[in-house]
């Protein structure tokens, strides 16, 4: 860069920043203020889960947050490192995965869902900041390829004694019907979330609040849940099953876990782009992914996979779209 | 003598193919879905290596140098073709489920790797103890990630059932599997290579080393 325009620009940015000797008022957030507030956003979610599922819900809960963050402490204390697991970033890994299964598993898969998403997930890459996959869906994408039957078995909601009930996803993908009409359910059933699914991701009205709480306080921006479930749903709208353009905008976005992973999954501070052009980028890729692995993969849920397969890319988008520096001219060609 | 023991036990530990050179990765991540193919596969990657090794260094000065991979290749292939024809006539459960990677251990670079490295700078009898060394080192690699993969994978080893009513990691003889196993082998094993090393070098300093 040229001498001149370049001390101008210091002079201008040094007339715009105000910062002045100390003291300096502390914005009174921490790490672990953070993850407790993710987790108690979580929590509506979790209780609509344990109505419509009843006690095994619970259950898968309980296990995998003390799996998580028990095996967060011993893996510390055998690499002598702080003991951190406290601060609730090991307690939220265990609550996104129970969410993630279904309330039928056997007691052993949210344990060794615990074990898998901290020690091969998390710890190994360096702990807390340094991993690169959400290590809750890291691990519920290991228990789907190890266990498939267990991990696909669903309850029907409020009865789930014995009646296995498949979600409406999978029954979409086995061509079983068309029209939300022909599957018994209303857009309100689904919005409230009596239907069949994932513990956490069936009520989407206390994940909307959850998130809600989360967007006021400036913990999530809106950047990467509206482009993820904006294009999940457009795309599904556009290349409907019954022809273009008639698709089903709200079944798509109310089915599957789209809104849990759109707000409190893809969003992660550590797996995620940093800026919000990288974020809204992000979301975008993700609900590009989940699309076309619902319309045409093996799986009738693509959500956890595209947030997966986007955390890869998320120092790539980090790299290319690198804030102006300030003081610095934008590049004029 | 004493150099001869060194040349073959170097394979096993410290230049072990599989956690110490990194070489060999494509059997070694393919085959190790169960016990049986890593046994088969490790003796026959010795059987070729212990081959070649032989040919080469007893004919390492007549080898020009400009073109002694082709030459390499030739006498390599060779072995891999008598392996391949004899697994086919006496072994044939065990050709089927190695597959393509019986004729593949051609380009296994652990057999090229011994060529270039040891064989046509040595005499004969070290070449051998080379090839013994790393062999053995190959397949008991190979043998212990597949026990692990075998036993978590398929809930077996060797084929026979170890604990009855344990629902198999599926995943575990897939590829991510063999990927995740041997990391964490090459990790601890260097975990403890590293320890050992800072180990010595305190000793070697001892409390001379603060004065």
């Amino acid at each position: 860069m040229p001498d001149k325009p370049a001390q101008e620009n210091t002079t201008e940015a040094i007339n715009q920043l105000h910062v002045f000797t100390s003291p300096h008022i502390h914005s009174q957030e921490t790490v672990s203020k953070t993850m407790w507030s993710v987790f108690l956003a979580l929590v509506p979610a979790g209780i609509a889960g344990i109505y419509f599922f009843g006690l095994p819900a619970l259950k898968v809960i309980i296990i995998s947050i003390l799996s998580c963050v028990i095996t967060e402490a011993v893996i510390q204390k055998l690499n002598h490192k702080k003991i951190s697991t406290l601060d609730g970033s090991a307690a939220l890994t265990g609550i996104l995965l129970a969410y993630n299964l279904s309330s039928r598993v056997p007691f052993w898969v949210p344990l060794v869902g615990g074990i898998f998403a901290i020690a091969i997930a998390k710890q190994v890459f360096g702990g807390l900041g340094a991993n690169i996959f959400n290590p809750a869906l890291a691990a519920r994408a290991f228990l789907l390829a190890s266990w498939p039957k267990q991990m696909t078995e669903f309850v029907s909601p409020l009865n789930p004694d014995a009646i296995t009930q498949a979600t409406p996803l999978m029954l979409l993908k086995e061509g079983k019907f068309h029209d939300i009409t022909q599957l018994g359910i209303s857009y309100w059933d689904m919005f409230i979330g009596k239907r069949g699914g994932c513990i956490g991701e069936v009520c989407i009205i206390a994940l909307l609040l959850g998130a809600a709480y989360l967007l006021w306080k400036s913990y999530i921006w809106w950047q990467t849940p509206a482009g993820f479930i904006l294009t999940l749903g457009g795309l599904s709208w556009i290349f409907g099953t019954s022809g273009l353009f008639k698709g089903d905008f709200l079944f798509s976005i109310l089915s599957g876990g789209v809104v849990l992973g759109a707000f409190f999954m893809a969003t992660d501070y550590v797996t995620t782009p940093i800026t919000k052009k990288g974020q809204l980028v992000f979301g975008i890729s993700c609900g590009i992914i989940a699309f076309i692995i619902r319309r045409f993969g093996g799986y009738p849920e693509g959500v956890s996979y595209s947030i997966l397969i986007m955390n890869a890319f998320a120092p790539l988008i980090d790299r290319y779209l690198r804030p102006r520096k300030y003081g610095t001219k934008l590049k004029t060609a | 003598m004493k150099q001869l023991i060194k040349e073959f036990t170097k394979g096993i530990t410290i230049e072990n193919p599989t956690f110490g050179l990194v070489l060999g990765l494509c059997p070694t991540l393919a085959v190790s879905t169960s016990v049986a193919n890593a046994i088969g596969m490790g003796l026959a990657a010795t059987f070729v290596l212990l081959g070649s090794n032989i040919i080469i260094a007893a004919v390492r000065k007549l080898i020009p140098n400009e073109i002694r991979i082709p030459c390499f290749i030739v006498i390599i292939a060779t072995f891999v073709t008598i392996n391949e024809l004899v697994m086919k006539a006496y072994f044939p459960a065990l050709n089927a489920s190695l597959g393509i990677f019986v004729p593949l251990i051609v380009v296994n670079c652990i057999v090229l790797g011994r060529a270039e490295a040891f064989a046509c700078k040595n005499s004969v009898v070290s070449s051998v103890f080379d090839a013994l060394g790393m062999g053995v080192g190959f397949t008991i690699a190979l043998v212990i990630i597949a026990s692990i993969r075998e036993f978590l994978g398929a809930g077996t080893l060797l084929g026979a059932t170890l604990i009855k009513g344990f629902a198999p990691v599926t995943m575990m003889i897939l590829a991510p599997g063999a990927l995740l196993t041997m990391g964490l082998l090459i990790g601890i094993v260097n975990y403890f290579h590293i320890k050992q090393k800072t180990n010595k070098e305190i000793t070697k300093a001892g409390c001379d080393g603060c004065k």
